[in-house]
């Protein structure tokens, strides 16, 4: 039971890392780990569901009548991208952030917006 | 031709993106982004007179048919989101070539427009999609598009705002596409259709429950639901105000329209309100929602902080006539996504108009504004009755659904609140009546002119589009009360 589910621990266990990583950590560049990880373990999640036990990968070949599920593994490959993007766009906005703000740690950023107000 | 038009409605302002890039002169993009916009629009009403008049377009995408390829299907409740969405970009780009003249360096407004235009095609491709998976791909397209916009802003706060979005609506978006997972592990299918068919054999599974808090959860996220708005007012007060305009009128709506959709077709209305407690969750949140944010919006200096969280506040009235559960209920949501669309697009779009003569709408700076800009501030008191909800205004059609469909109910003390939260709109938007008109303008600042017409044309058009339709019903009543029953009916 435990061990045959072991993708899903571990699909849990990422998120959760991820997640926490996210809502505890001030340091920006820290938060987009956090985020990586949490989408990582999502991208975990669909891999494994699709995989059939005892079956190749779906290309035709003879004396093979078992496959694998290709769409999840598809659509994973749509989310890795729109993943990318989120990143490289998340470490942009990191990169101006610094610029404006001289600093990285959403502390010192609040605090540097809350002398303005 | 006409069986392409789904698919244009995406393509359009898909390849229009980045066409656009080529364009250097920031005039000519915007003529060819107007345009671009304006074709959506023509596709949209057209999609929605060919529904009203025929029932429900299928498509098929590239000739594959349904459970296997993409399907777009469109019903009353997407054809009219589609024509919310794609008249209120196309109205509001009016005035982005002037505001964006102050608002953004020179060398960014190609890449501005070829943002909104993203932006577009992906909340078009949300709400006409028939894929679940779909609607990520697409929630993400618009999305990022959203937060690069948002962090165009001129003050370096918007950058902030921008990142604090980013980390939000990824949440929200993986938290969607683990509940799309979950379902497909359950059912195999992605198709909207088929889950709705084959989700109620697996119903009182623990996976299909867990798949639906996901969606709720990460949908919220994007709806701005108290309490998981904070993104939200930091966003639209430092986005160029030609976005704000834009997100606070479309963005929000798509959302709501995927909680209607998932609610409703996907899940169906006996999982949604009877085997999980959404209601009790739904009328609480939305309540709360409608007064603190609300009350929030009393204290605010900055105006534009003040109208966002009266849009926290507004999508609470959403949230509250959608867990009533009957058709009127729902209507009246469908009504508020129509009018509050209006509404906050002609607000913040004059506040574009302010902050283009003056350079900030902090509430200090409003003072005498009525005598200086007598038209652009007439427009500001207009959005902010509707905003109220008096008669003759779009915001009173909604309301007077949304109180009936309470009384109906038996629920009068959801309406008696639901008019208390109107009192508290009342002393935010006069907070502004008497900056504007009763005081003197501040010493020091000098003679200021009237918004030039590039923006008091969209403004009154969509100001004149407030008033109409609280007027002449006819067509937003009529269609929202379409959906709404094709919704109760269709589904189990």
């Amino acid at each position: 039971m435990i061990l045959g589910l072991y993708n899903y621990w571990v699909v849990v266990v990422l998120m959760m890392i991820g997640l926490y990583i996210v809502i505890a950590h001030g340091n920006l560049i820290k938060k987009i780990v956090g985020l990586t990880i949490f989408q990582t373990a999502v991208f975990i999640f669909y891999i494994s569901m699709a995989k059939v036990d005892g079956a190749t990968a779906p290309v035709l070949a003879e004396g093979i009548s078992q496959y694998s599920n290709p769409l999840p593994h598809v659509l994973i490959l749509t989310a890795i991208v729109v993943g990318i993007a989120t990143v490289a766009l998340g470490l942009a906005l990191a990169v101006r952030i610094n610029e404006a703000y001289g600093s990285i740690e959403e502390e010192s950023i609040q605090n540097q917006d809350n002398q303005e107000c | 031709m006409l069986i392409q038009l789904p698919a244009l409605a995406v393509i359009l302002p898909l390849l229009s993106a980045p066409l656009c890039l080529f364009l250097r002169r920031s005039l000519l993009a915007w003529l060819f982004t107007v345009i671009a916009s304006g074709l959506t629009m023509l596709v949209s009403i057209t999609l929605l007179q060919q529904v009203m008049a025929s029932g429900t377009i299928v498509y098929e995408m590239g000739g594959w048919s349904a459970p296997w390829g993409i399907e777009y299907r469109i019903d009353k409740l997407n054809a009219y989101v589609l024509l919310i969405v794609s008249s209120i970009s196309t109205v509001v780009l009016l005035a982005a070539h002037t505001s964006i003249e102050k608002e953004i360096p020179q060398d960014r407004h190609t890449l501005f427009y070829v943002l909104y235009l993203l932006s577009l095609a992906g909340l078009i491709g949300v709400v006409i999609t028939g894929d679940a998976f779909n609607v990520f791909v697409f929630l993400e397209i618009s999305s990022l598009a959203a937060y690069s916009l948002i962090a165009l802003g001129e003050d370096r706060r918007a950058l902030w705002a921008a990142y604090q979005y980013l980390i939000m609506g990824t949440i929200g978006a993986t938290f969607i596409l683990i509940g799309i997972g979950l379902m497909y592990q359950m059912t195999g299918t992605l198709n909207m259709d088929d889950l709705s068919r084959r989700l109620p054999e697996v119903a009182q599974t623990r996976t299909v429950f867990a798949a639906y808090a996901f969606i709720i959860v990460g949908v919220c996220l994007k709806v701005a639901l108290f309490p998981l708005h904070r993104w939200l007012p930091n966003a639209y007060a430092y986005a160029p105000s030609v976005v704000t305009a834009v997100l606070a009128a479309t963005s929000t709506k798509v959302a709501v329209y995927l909680l209607i959709r998932f609610t409703f077709s996907i899940f169906g209305i006996s999982f949604s309100f009877t085997t999980v407690p959404l209601q009790t969750i739904f009328v609480i949140l939305g309540l709360l929602g409608i007064f603190a944010a609300s009350t929030t919006a009393i204290f605010q200096k900055n105006v534009k902080h003040l109208f966002a969280y009266s849009s926290v506040a507004q999508i609470g009235y959403m949230i509250v006539g959608f867990s009533i559960g009957t058709t009127t209920g729902l209507m009246a949501t469908l009504l508020h996504l129509f009018n509050h669309a209006l509404m906050k697009s002609a607000l913040f779009l004059a506040l574009g108009a302010v902050m283009y003569r003056i350079g900030s709408a902090q509430l200090s700076q409003f003072q005498g504004l009525g005598r200086q800009m007598p038209f652009t501030m007439a427009a500001i008191v207009a959005g902010g009755l509707s905003l109220i909800g008096v008669p003759l205004t779009v915001g009173f059609v909604s309301k007077w659904y949304l109180v009936l469909a309470a009384l109906e109910n038996g629920w009068w003390p959801v309406a008696v609140l639901v008019l208390l939260g109107s009192l508290l709109a009342l002393v935010y938007v006069w907070r502004i009546v008497e900056a504007a008109y009763f005081n003197e303008p501040p010493a020091g600042r000098g003679a200021v002119e009237e918004a030039p017409l590039g923006f008091l044309i969209p403004v009154w058009v969509l100001v004149t589009a407030n008033i109409y339709f609280g007027m002449d019903t006819r067509l937003s009543v009529q269609v929202a009360q379409a959906a709404a029953q094709s919704l109760f009916g269709v589904s189990p």
